[in-house]
């Protein structure tokens, strides 16, 4: 087995609301290999952001609390890691894009400050270094007249623009992992088009790993090499993007599909929909959390929560019922 | 779909412009021209999707048919009558044949008010119904969205996004329309939920046989409810065809981006797939290029574009394409 560059395993975070405790993540497991790029798509509230968000440190606590799990980088458990030694990992070994542009750029300071600013903090470059390299860094995220535009703000630029300064910042220091969370799903869609083929272009030229948190299955198809689906906060489906596209296994995956018309696709009838809506668990369940919408649903799903088992070697589900038969697995 | 030939709705030419007023003495500089010169027809029964990316002008059109905003100038007829000249009490009475259904389910509701005043408002702003008779009225609204009527006295923050934008298309219902624009109503939930509110859209259109002008900017759903779907770009629109014509052969180069550049779930498809990655953004309503809105990041731009507006014109029955050469990409 190759060596993992980010190894998960068992994290658990919660949060505490005015309801009551709030179960995002509960025990997730998973591994990224060198210059893979891992998808993870889920609705809101399936755990995906915050998955994220707890291995690099970033949930706020209180109301959030970190209750177990690991999370290996280059042989370091980043959990058990000082806010300070943290800190020096995110930005220059693991880079971050957020969904919003708008509100993850500071908007009173220009688009060089803050391109020079981790240049400076992480790798120790000099004022005018780091000027220099946020010119290089914003001319190969395609922006034109990279020079002039440093000295602009961030409102003189579109949302697809600022969406490529996030991206030079998060490559600045030429990360190992880039974390995108929902990157693209601010931007129209020819914009989308066009910073998903920057990324993969980067991604080819650098040969850094990728993990892309989205909730669209097809911008998943584009771009991921493998891919996990996240329900309830719990992995419940693993698979390489052929496979999953091909043989979805898990019921929620299917119904997912299957809710999706195609734009290359003719007529459809009627779309397949899902029942009900995603949970918000105030307790870990003893039962499957896809259950209560779940077509195939057996009495052994309300007994026991299903653990990712292997039905093919580089497949996993999270799933009592074989779909196929529609009987036990 | 029990639809005729009867044409429920005319735009002739429509342009809506936002003036932009500067200075002390806040005189008016230019003009957003959100709208600028559409025509198209909706027949009783069918659903015409308008789509494009944001900004384009697809809201604004939505609003302007209904008189939220009074047209700089062209024509919006329904049911034959005049919708741009019509004032007062013949207003209103219009008003209740054609509703509207909103983007944003937490917005859209007053959190200040039950699901039961809500639905019912629109039957008692137009004095169709009173007291115990809203009461029976709403609750046979609410079972025709699928809301269990016990939920009467919630407020919209009890429920989930999906529900909520039930309660709104419960409340487009009210009155019993003939026509309902629906602007974006499902880009604010979830996938799993998209398909709940689509599909029930679908069965109403049956059995009330409701017209619907379908605005969104996801181009797949658009294509799975539609019937005709017209394209726009920067106030304008460049296509409008049969939803089968538009997706297997779209004319114009805007739309050949625009489906290029949506994501399919199949990466055995989606790698086999010829892009057109478009360059730059959208130019300024404010200040859109001349002739041609297209041109700054049309492919095939030439001279000619940036001299004359091209005609939006009939090239194959029922194909409408504002582009000089949109014959080149006839099969």
């Amino acid at each position: 087995m190759p060596e993992l560059l980010l190894d998960v395993q068992g994290l658990e975070t919660t949060f505490k609301t005015s309801e009551g405790t709030v179960h995002a993540v509960n025990g997730v497991s998973f591994g990224l290999k060198e210059g893979e790029t891992l998808g993870v798509v889920g609705e809101s509230g399936c755990g995906k952001s915050v998955t994220m968000l707890s291995v690099l440190g970033l949930i706020a606590s209180p109301p959030g609390k970190l209750n177990a799990g690991k999370a290996f980088f280059s042989g370091q458990d980043l959990i058990s890691m000082k806010k300070e030694e943290i800190r020096q990992v995110r930005g220059a070994q693991i880079g971050m894009i957020f969904q919003d542009p708008m509100t993850s750029l500071n908007p009173v300071l220009t688009i060089g400050r803050q391109l020079e600013e981790p240049l400076m903090l992480h790798i120790g470059m000099t004022k005018q270094q780091a000027s220099e390299r946020a010119a290089e860094l914003l001319s190969m995220v395609g922006i034109p007249n990279a020079k002039d535009r440093l000295k602009d703000y961030p409102h003189q630029y579109s949302g697809g623009m600022r969406q490529r300064v996030m991206i030079a910042m998060a490559l600045s220091c030429t990360p190992q992992i880039l974390i995108a969370d929902e990157p693209t799903t601010a931007l129209d869609v020819t914009i989308q088009a066009q910073i998903m083929d920057l990324v993969k272009r980067l991604r080819d030229e650098l040969g850094m790993a990728i993990i892309w948190i989205t909730h669209d299955l097809g911008v998943v198809a584009g771009i991921a090499q493998r891919v996990l689906v996240m329900y309830g906060g719990y992995i419940i489906e693993e698979a390489s993007v052929k496979d999953l596209f091909a043989n979805p296994s898990h019921p929620y995956t299917v119904g997912l599909l299957g809710s999706l018309p195609r734009v290359d696709e003719k007529e459809r009838g009627k779309l397949y929909s899902i029942e009900g809506s995603p949970p918000v668990l105030y307790q870990k369940p003893n039962y499957c959390p896809f259950a209560p919408r779940c077509r195939w649903v057996m009495e052994r799903c309300w007994k026991e929560n299903p653990v990712l088992e292997p039905v093919s070697p580089e497949h996993r589900i999270a799933c009592w019922v074989d779909i196929k038969t529609g009987r036990p697995r | 779909m029990n639809s005729n030939n009867e044409t429920l709705l005319r735009v002739d030419d429509l342009v809506m412009h936002f003036p932009i007023y500067r200075g002390v003495i806040q005189r008016q500089v230019g003009a957003v021209r959100a709208v600028d010169g559409i025509s198209f027809d909706i027949k009783r029964g069918e659903t015409l999707g308008l789509v494009g990316e944001s900004g384009c002008g697809k809201s604004t059109t939505g609003r302007t048919i209904l008189q939220l905003y009074k047209p700089t100038s062209g024509q919006v007829h329904f049911e034959d009558v005049d919708l741009v000249h019509l004032k007062g009490e013949a207003m209103r009475q219009m008003r209740r044949k054609m509703q509207m259904i909103f983007q944003d389910p937490y917005a859209s509701l007053n959190p200040r008010m039950t699901v039961e005043q809500i639905v019912g408002e629109p039957l008692m702003v137009h004095n169709v119904a009173t007291g115990k008779e809203i009461q029976e009225r709403v609750a046979h609204l609410l079972e025709i969205v699928n809301l269990n009527p016990a939920f009467k006295d919630r407020y919209p923050h009890e429920f989930s996004g999906g529900q909520r934008q039930r309660i709104g298309v419960a409340r487009a219902l009210a009155l019993q329309p003939s026509f309902i624009i629906c602007d974006e109503p499902i880009s604010a939930l979830d996938v799993s939920i998209q398909a709940q509110i689509v599909n029930l859209l679908e069965e109403l259109q049956e059995q009330f046989n409701l017209t619907y002008l379908f605005i969104a900017h996801d181009l797949s759903m658009v294509r799975h409810i539609s019937r005709r779907v017209a394209v726009m770009y920067l106030g304008v629109i460049v296509e409008l065809a049969d939803r089968d014509n538009l997706y297997r052969q779209p004319l114009h180069p805007y739309t050949q981006a625009l489906l290029s550049a949506v994501p399919i779930p199949d990466p055995v498809a989606d790698a086999k797939r010829k892009r057109t990655i478009l360059e730059g953004d959208v130019p300024s309503p404010a200040n859109p290029p001349s002739g041609c809105r297209f041109r700054t990041r049309c492919p095939i731009a030439e001279a000619r574009c940036a001299e004359s507006r091209p005609e939006f014109r009939e090239v194959q029955p029922g194909h409408f394409v504002a582009c000089f050469f949109a014959e080149r990409f006839i099969q």
